[in-house]
């Protein structure tokens, strides 16, 4: 399977000019375009796209940011100007329903968009994936096994506390049969990795340490080998999390799409 | 000589209602300060709302034991103002338990209850002051939390002990009452056969036995007295205290926030400008928050983001005036656990600081008063708004849905709109995304190079 070559990734402007339009819109996101670690996880969650037949499109280089650490930052007016013209684009296409695997495009595209003009139906992946399994469209093989594993879930502030995503993720790690093990907060009391609110483009302020790192010391007290995430961001602050408590060889951190992928051997 | 105490009540209850009405001006003027914002909508879910949140106190239970322990002062206080109704009206008309004939059968049954509440009350406060001030629970510590220094400290001894003498005034006046009765001393004797001895305060008899009969009169009114005057002195404090929440708290999570949490209010006032430079035709002006009462867009906008409690909105000066001091926010901030500036607590406390000081301002110089002190630096510092990952735990923790995360990104936007005081690595952030749409410095020709390698192998 994964010597397979043939995977899709059409664009909304391949599609118009075909005179078609797909099912749903993968807003990438900025990190899941451009950072080397979660170029991976966009990848996994397409070649998913591909293996379940849906029809899919990315807008591919008319995609922009949504605005959201600018409007987070106190920087309103950039914000404005983005989702603005984003929103043009994305009504230009008729664009009904999104799915995208970051929480922070999540967040501003369901919840921050409609009062600027664009209302879609905006899911995100972990959400998207959770229903394939419940309608039996990923009959979870056994690409990887996972029996054994011990997995801890970080819940995303801007999915969790900020939109009640909570059973989802934990949902699909579930099809994993893997033995999914609950740090000390989380849910509604997660503790936020530390690089939301703009908080990820510059230094911490000064304090005791960083919130990465008491967040990744959490996560290693359950005992789990891997830290599943489901946010770009959180993706890079557990990364470096483990690494700053040198266990990067025993530890690692993957996005809930690639643990799917790798179950199906994708 | 029962005129002479009826007048001495009447006085003092006139006095304690016009002094709490001037308070409740002088806050509710405060309040409305801030600027207008609709909070009216979805009044069944408001309702709902406050019902399972005030009433319920459905967050205090997130940590059950104190949860309870919360419940038994706050059933306690609520229940207790049925009693104070008698004591006002006996006050007043000069009676002594007038309600006991009237509602004979249920009357022992009524003060059993209160009694009960009342010892609930007194020993809740007793391990509250424990928790404060012995077993030093961490949210309250000056060591770890610099917002909490002497007058907030002191507020909260000050309103558990007054509960706690209340609470002894009230359960020993019954018992002091019940022997006066019992020997048929004056007017106390026309209670016998009407009342019973009440559940809990007839074991602390033994403590009256030796009293002589003038002694016991003269505790039997001190304790009346101390019970009655300490509730209006509690009333007035209040107004001046955290515990303002008792009253606050009940409209200011009817007016909560509705909305999902992670979603940031717009700024209309933007959007227009927004529009006028990418061309487009003006959509907003429909927004009612942004409108006068003539539905008029105000003539004049004022800044961008918050400098002053002036350019907050009423809803958040509320909040600060509901604030409990709990630190349940702060508990749960990852900036504050891991050793930054910040406490949303603080951001509340120091919103409300700023209210007094203006009245204060108003008291001596008259309500056209201004200093030239703001919110922003003289009380909120850069660093404390730069250190928030705007990840709501504050408000989620919040008890009564007080939102600091909206204050604090008020402030934030004042920074960096009117100011441009951000952080520099957020202006590079600013000017990426302008420039190459994500917040990177990555050509954006380069954004779909990723679908190159969805056919590698990994
Ligand atoms: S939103 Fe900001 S202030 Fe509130 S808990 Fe999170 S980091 Fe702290
Ligand atoms: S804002 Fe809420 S949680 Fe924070 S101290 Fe005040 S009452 Fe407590």
């Amino acid at each position: 399977m994964p010597t397979e070559t043939n995977y899709k990734v059409p664009t909304m402007a391949d599609m118009a000019a075909a005179g078609e339009e797909p099912e749903i819109l993968f807003w990438v996101g900025c990190a899941g375009s451009f950072d080397d670690r979660y170029k991976r996880v966009t990848i996994a969650f397409v070649r998913i796209l591909n293996h379940v037949g849906i029809k899919f499109a990315v807008l591919g280089t008319e995609e922009s940011c949504t605005g959201d650490p600018a409007r987070r930052a106190g920087n309103e007016f950039l914000f404005q100007m983005q989702a603005v013209s984003n929103i043009q684009i994305l009504n230009g296409y008729n664009v009904k329903k999104i799915v995208t695997a970051c929480p922070h495009c999540f967040n501003t595209l369901k919840n921050e968009y409609p009062e600027l003009g664009g209302t879609y139906e905006v899911i995100h992946h972990s959400q998207f994936l959770q229903n394939l399994i419940n309608e039996g469209r990923i009959k979870v093989k056994d690409g990887q096994s996972f029996k054994g594993r011990k997995i801890t879930f970080h819940d995303s502030c801007y999915l969790g506390r900020a939109n009640k995503v909570y059973e989802a993720p934990r949902d699909v790690l579930e099809a994993l049969d893997a033995d999914l093990v609950e740090m000390k907060r989380v849910k509604a009391n997660g503790l936020c990795c530390g690089a939301g609110g703009g908080q990820y483009f510059k230094e911490p302020e000064p304090g005791k340490k960083d919130v990465n790192v008491e967040r990744t010391e959490e996560a290693l007290s359950t005992g789990a080998d891997t830290i599943a995430v489901a946010c770009p961001f959180c993706m890079t602050m557990m990364s470096d999390g483990v690494k700053n408590k040198n266990r990067e060889d025993s530890v690692r951190v993957y996005d809930i799409a690639e643990l799917i992928a790798q179950k199906e051997g994708l | 000589m029962e005129i002479v105490q009826q007048i001495v009540f009447v006085v003092a209850l006139a006095a304690t209602g016009w002094y709490i009405t001037k308070r409740i001006q002088l806050i509710s003027r405060a309040i409305r300060l801030g600027r207008s914002e609709n909070r009216t909508d979805h009044a069944d879910e408001r309702l709902r709302t406050m019902l399972l949140v005030a009433f319920g106190q459905k967050k205090m239970f997130t940590n059950p034991l104190v949860g309870v322990m919360h419940f038994v002062i706050y059933a306690g206080f609520l229940i207790v103002n049925i009693e104070v109704l008698e004591i006002m009206l006996d006050g007043i008309l000069g009676t002594h338990r007038l309600f006991a004939p009237v509602i004979a059968p249920v009357y022992p049954f009524l003060i059993d209850v209160f009694e009960i509440l009342a010892v609930g009350v007194l020993t809740v406060c007793v391990v509250f002051l424990c928790r404060r001030f012995i077993v030093k629970v961490n949210r309250f510590q000056p060591e770890r939390h610099r917002e909490m220094t002497r007058w907030p400290r002191t507020d909260a001894a000050i309103i558990l002990i007054a509960e706690i003498l209340l609470m002894i005034a009230f359960l020993t006046w019954n018992t002091s009452d019940s022997v006066l009765r019992d020997r048929g001393v004056g007017h106390y004797a026309a209670l016998q056969g009407v009342i019973p001895d009440f559940l809990i305060s007839q074991y602390l008899k033994p403590l009256f036995i030796n009293f002589s009969d003038t002694a016991l009169i003269a505790y039997e009114r001190i304790a009346w007295w101390f019970h009655i005057l300490g509730i209006m002195a509690f009333a007035v404090y209040v107004t001046y205290s955290k515990h303002l929440h008792i009253a606050l708290g009940f409209p200011n999570v009817y007016f909560s926030d509705l909305k999902p949490k992670g979603e940031i209010q717009n700024m209309p006032e933007i959007t227009k400008e927004v529009q006028l430079s990418l061309g487009l035709p003006v959509t907003t002006g429909t927004d009612d928050s942004q409108t006068d009462d003539n539905g008029q867009q105000p003539a004049e906008i004022g800044r961008f983001g918050a400098k002053d409690v002036q350019d907050l909105k009423w809803i958040n000066l509320m909040n600060a005036y509901s604030c409990t001091e709990c630190g349940r926010c702060t508990a749960a901030c990852p900036a504050n656990i891991t050793g930054k500036k910040l406490s949303p607590r603080k951001i509340m406390m120091d919103t409300r600081d700023r209210l007094e000081e203006i009245q204060q301002g108003w008291k001596a110089n008259g309500y056209d008063y201004k200093d030239d002190k703001s919110l922003l630096n003289d009380y909120i510092t850069a660093e404390e708004l730069n250190a928030c990952t705007t990840c709501q735990a504050c408000v989620n923790a919040c008890p009564i849905n007080i939102n600091p995360l909206d204050i604090i990104l008020q402030l934030r936007r004042y920074r960096v709109m009117e100011e441009s005081q951000a952080p520099a690595s957020w202006n590079a952030m600013f000017s990426n995304i302008e420039n190459n749409m994500a917040p990177w410095k990555f050509s954006p020709t380069d954004r779909f190079n990723w679908a190159n390698q969805v056919n590698e192998v990994k």
